[in-house]
């Protein structure tokens, strides 16, 4: 019983949205619910009301791994510098024409 | 369905308290130079980012107070839909309180991304701390009420959130434009339920007359104060958090509206509105901010009894969150119990 009365609030749920077939999940919002059923019938409600989605994925939001913010940027620092990644690195003659 | 443009502050802020004047710390110093260089390029501040405790406690208090006006706007709607003149209108009446509901939803999420707790915001709604929309402290007294309410209401609303999409804040700005995609159908199905009227017997045109008398100014006090009397707007703006002046939005919705009611068939309430071809715009007589100040202070009509209900609901809905938590934790304790 100690669990379920230390437990106040429904957990968190982030929820994501495939819009339709052939495209990716996006993550479209949060909200509480009391399993995964529960948030998955919520999300229905709450963010597919016209047919928005085909498909929904529901996360607990405490299971979500995050980097870190972007004002500490260093994490992405490695990829700053590598601009010969980037098919613009490389000059080809105009007579070659679209590569 | 709407936040209005004032902030009203918690009783405890004390903005000006010299004890806040903390010495800054070169790392804080640092956070706060690449803080305000996000919002001079009018780029987006997420979630986990650093944000000055103001800024995050001014959005806090208007997105959770955007929230409860969306929750508590449900309730004078709520109150025609089992009198509602025909099923078609019903079922539509029904989708909008249900679309409030998720408007509501959407922005307690964005708020709980800065902190808060949706237990937090709740309890502040129900003691009376936290504010909402005092348009939704007047009763609805007629059928055409639903339709000005769509009309006017949510037309105000829409002029309100449409800057709001652009707001800094992006779990907000997010929010807001899903909001404002379903905002639309709010405000067309008002119309067109006005328009119906219109075309019926003089009753039913009166009934559209008296309601566009009695919401009229109430919908322009819904902008918040005048620009002069607004003394926290420089600072949401400098944040981009307000991308428009009050004045300049009550402007903006009246110069839409009045050729709206000109096809409708209403006289909107005002001797003084007409259009001055020097300012391109319609001019307005005087609003009474005493009326609204009053009703935003809880002395409106109906503050009582909306408050009252949803603290009904509340707590009339308490055994259903423990029993859905002890379901919950049932079926998980019988899961791993099979899988041992």
């Amino acid at each position: 019983m100690s669990n379920t009365t230390a437990l106040k609030e429904w957990p968190l749920w982030e929820v994501f949205v495939r819009s339709k077939q052939g495209l990716e999940h996006k993550h479209c919002g949060s909200l509480h619910a009391s399993d995964a059923p529960h948030a998955l019938q919520m999300a229905r409600d709450v963010y597919t009301r016209r047919q928005e989605g085909v498909s929904i994925w529901v996360v607990p939001s405490n299971t979500i791994t995050a980097s870190e913010p972007d004002s500490k940027d260093s994490f992405f620092d490695p990829a700053a510098d590598k601009i010969y990644r980037h098919p613009t690195f490389y000059k080809i003659p105009d007579e070659v024409g679209h590569m | 369905m709407y936040t209005q443009s004032f902030s009203t502050s918690d009783t405890e802020d004390k903005p000006n308290k010299p004890s806040a004047v903390a010495p800054i710390s070169i790392e804080t110093a640092a956070l706060q130079a690449h803080f305000d260089a996000v919002i001079d390029a009018d780029s987006k501040i997420e979630p986990r980012d650093w944000m000055p405790e103001a800024y995050r406690k001014t959005l806090v208090r208007q997105i959770s107070q955007h929230a409860h006006s969306e929750i508590v706007g449900m309730l004078p709607e709520g109150n025609w839909i089992s009198r509602a003149p025909s099923l078609k209108r019903k079922t539509i009446l029904i989708a909008k309180v249900q679309d409030e509901a998720g408007h509501g939803l959407y922005l307690y999420s964005a708020a709980e991304t800065l902190g808060t707790s949706r237990d937090q915001m709740q309890a502040d709604l129900h003691s009376g701390k936290a504010k909402y929309s005092s348009i939704f402290n007047y009763p609805t007294l007629n059928w055409a009420d639903m339709g000005v309410i769509g009309w006017l209401v949510d037309g105000a609303a829409i002029m309100n959130q449409i800057p709001l999409c652009r707001c800094s804040y992006g779990p907000y700005a997010r929010a807001m434009i899903r909001v404002c995609k379903e905002e639309s159908f709010h405000q067309r199905q008002g119309y067109e339920a006005l328009l119906v009227m219109m075309r019926g017997t003089a009753e039913q045109k009166a009934m559209v007359q008296d309601a566009v008398n009695r919401y009229w100014w109430k919908c322009l006090a819904m902008f918040g104060p005048p620009d002069a009397d607004s003394p926290n707007s420089e600072q949401a703006m400098r944040w981009g958090i307000k991308r428009i002046s009050n004045d300049d939005l009550r402007q903006k919705f009246i110069d839409a509206t009045v050729p709206q009611a000109e096809v409708l068939g209403v006289t909107l309430p005002d001797p003084d509105l007409k259009w001055n071809a020097e300012r391109g715009h319609f001019d307005y007589g005087q609003i009474d901010w005493d009326e609204f100040w009053a009703t935003v202070n809880g002395h409106g009509p109906c503050n009582k009894e909306r408050l009252a209900t949803r603290v009904k609901a509340h707590e009339q809905g308490q055994w259903v969150r423990e029993a859905a938590l002890a379901h919950a934790h049932k079926q998980q304790q019988r899961a791993q119990k099979e899988a041992a």
